[in-house]
């Protein structure tokens, strides 16, 4: 055999076991998808979107309060946690190279980002449900900022210390004083990045259950208070799915499939963004 | 040994006194004497590593930004210490400009490119600033190429514009000096030149104290030369009488090509 046929073959080889690795993982992945795609896609209808959760034994029924709570709940934690984030990312990139309090900061965001999600819905119980008496949409997105507050933070760090140190240094020359640079600067030259941790962090906590299990609970009504129990989808989901009837199980497959196509959307906007050269 | 000393009757803009510099424990400049006249090109050359770049960061603090590097002795600018704990260094730097070796444009517009350093330190109407951005594009050679896009990135600009914006975001702060670290070395020959142009035209205003790789560069535009080896002053002068008749055996050599 000689040297040139070898190595072709050793080629072929690796190529040969990737392959199967790859198909290996997609098919999963596909199967996953097809699978939410078939039970799911039925139980989309207009009552699905208008018709709140059924009571057991009744017939219909859709996920209008899960769906309605989902929103409020996410759109709260993202208000709260991505200016905590981005703030903290900036603190920790720009402000905190040495300090010591930066680098037990760093480190608690590392421990919080491997945190069981379960872990984060005990804390809020014991600090905000039994304390305040009660579970709430409140708590639940307090639970959910936990989640998502340590990734936007990493994220930021990470794309400001991209900048090229001769960008900071340009900016420090005209005078700037530390807070411009870094928020009119350096923040904007990777603003596509910061935003696409936040997006990636709001994908992470629309599918969480554990953590709203003990918060916000659920709800089977329709409302919008958010100092009350909310109706959410993972939880419903959770509940649903498990449950004797079939109607409670189809609108489970359609509540999986609409946070699946939701997170995949948020996903695609977010690689949409940040492959987009910036334009201001 | 050298003279240190600028021609009597020129104004001087900054006085440079037993400056030494450190990089932790490593010595990057010694014993450093020298005065920078008001209203010339001062170019400082050297081989690599000789410090040159080192100095000019010394004259707006740049150093401050890293942990580790701190300078000793005197750098007097309108009779204070820049050196001085208590100076503010955003004033300096704003009294101070600078233009780095690679273009560096803010991620913003053209014209908020040259607003944001102004905005800073003047509050000025929008047409004031309209006319400001208009007179620092005008003083850096740039408007007419980018008058009908002042709304479009900074990033969109050639190289040599970059570079040029990069000039007109430092003179739009009005400063007193400018220093120039290799102002140059990134652009092509067209490009250089045109810098190189403004140079000496921008001495009507300000002192320029300009870094370069390139003798031929130094010779061209500045008025006084300072040439630097391994941390030291080793001549400075009339750029004139450096390269026609260096008073030292290694600035000799250095000019001649012989070292460096």
């Amino acid at each position: 055999m000689t040297l040139y046929s070898r190595r072709l073959l050793t080629n072929r080889i690796g190529i040969a076991l990737s392959m199967i690795a790859m198909v290996f993982g997609l098919a999963a992945l596909l199967w996953i998808l097809w699978t939410l795609f078939y039970n799911g896609f039925s139980a989309l209808s207009w009552d699905f979107f208008t018709q709140d959760t059924p009571a057991p034994g009744t017939e219909g029924g859709g996920l209008r309060n899960a769906i309605v709570g989902s929103l409020m709940i996410v759109v709260v934690t993202t208000l709260v946690s991505t200016p905590i984030g981005i703030l903290a990312g900036i603190y920790l990139a720009e402000y905190g190279a040495t300090s010591r309090f930066a680098a037990v900061t760093r480190f608690v965001t590392d421990i919080m980002l491997s945190a069981p999600s379960i872990v984060v819905g005990l804390f809020v119980y014991a600090l905000m449900v039994a304390t305040l008496g009660g579970f709430s949409g409140w708590a639940g997105s307090v639970a959910l900022s936990l989640i998502a507050i340590p990734v936007v933070v990493r994220t930021t760090e990470n794309m400001l210390l991209l900048v090229p140190i001769s960008l900071r240094e340009a900016a420090f020359a005209v005078g700037a004083p530390r807070w411009q640079v870094s928020l009119k600067v350096t923040l904007r030259a990777v603003k596509a990045g910061v935003l696409t941790g936040v997006l990636l962090a709001i994908a992470r906590v629309t599918g969480e259950t554990a953590p709203l299990l003990f918060t916000a609970l659920n709800n089977q009504f329709y409302s919008t208070d958010m100092s009350q129990p909310m109706g959410n989808l993972p939880v419903v989901i959770f509940q649903f799915a498990m449950s004797p009837y079939d109607n409670w199980v189809s609108l489970a497959w359609g509540g999986a499939l609409l946070i699946a196509l939701l997170v995949l959307a948020i996903n695609i906007g977010a690689r949409v963004i940040f492959h987009q050269k910036d334009n201001f | 040994m050298f003279e240190r000393s600028i021609l009597p009757g020129e104004g001087v803009a900054l006085q440079v006194r037993d400056l030494n510099f450190y990089y932790g424990d490593f010595k990057g400049l010694k014993d450093i004497n020298l005065d920078i006249a008001k209203n010339k090109v001062t170019a400082f050359i050297g081989p690599s590593g000789c410090g040159k770049s080192t100095l000019l960061r010394t004259f707006n603090r740049m150093y401050d930004l890293y942990p580790g590097q701190r300078a000793e002795g005197e750098i007097m600018f309108n009779g204070k210490n820049l050196l001085d704990k208590k100076q503010d260094v955003n004033l300096v730097r704003a009294k101070i400009g600078m233009v780095f070796q690679k273009p560096t444009p803010f991620p913003m517009t053209i014209y908020e490119n040259i607003a944001f350093g102004v905005r800073l330190y003047d509050k000025l109407s929008g047409s004031e600033m309209n006319d400001r951005v208009e007179w620092a594009l005008k003083k850096a050679a740039l408007w007419d190429e980018v008058k009908d896009k002042l709304q479009q990135s900074g990033l969109s600009l050639s190289g040599g514009q970059q570079q040029r914006l990069c000039i007109a975001r430092a003179v739009a702060v009005k400063p007193e000096i400018v220093l120039l670290d290799e102002p140059t070395s990134a652009l092509d020959p067209i490009s250089t030149a045109k810098v190189e142009e403004l140079v000496s035209e921008l001495t009507e205003d300000y002192t320029i104290a300009m870094v370069t790789h390139n003798m031929q560069q130094a010779a061209r535009i500045s008025n006084y030369t300072a040439f630097m080896y391994l941390g030291e002053m080793i001549e400075f002068g009339k750029t004139d009488e450096l390269f026609v008749k260096p008073k030292v055996q290694q600035t000799e050599d250095y000019i001649t090509g012989r070292f460096g």
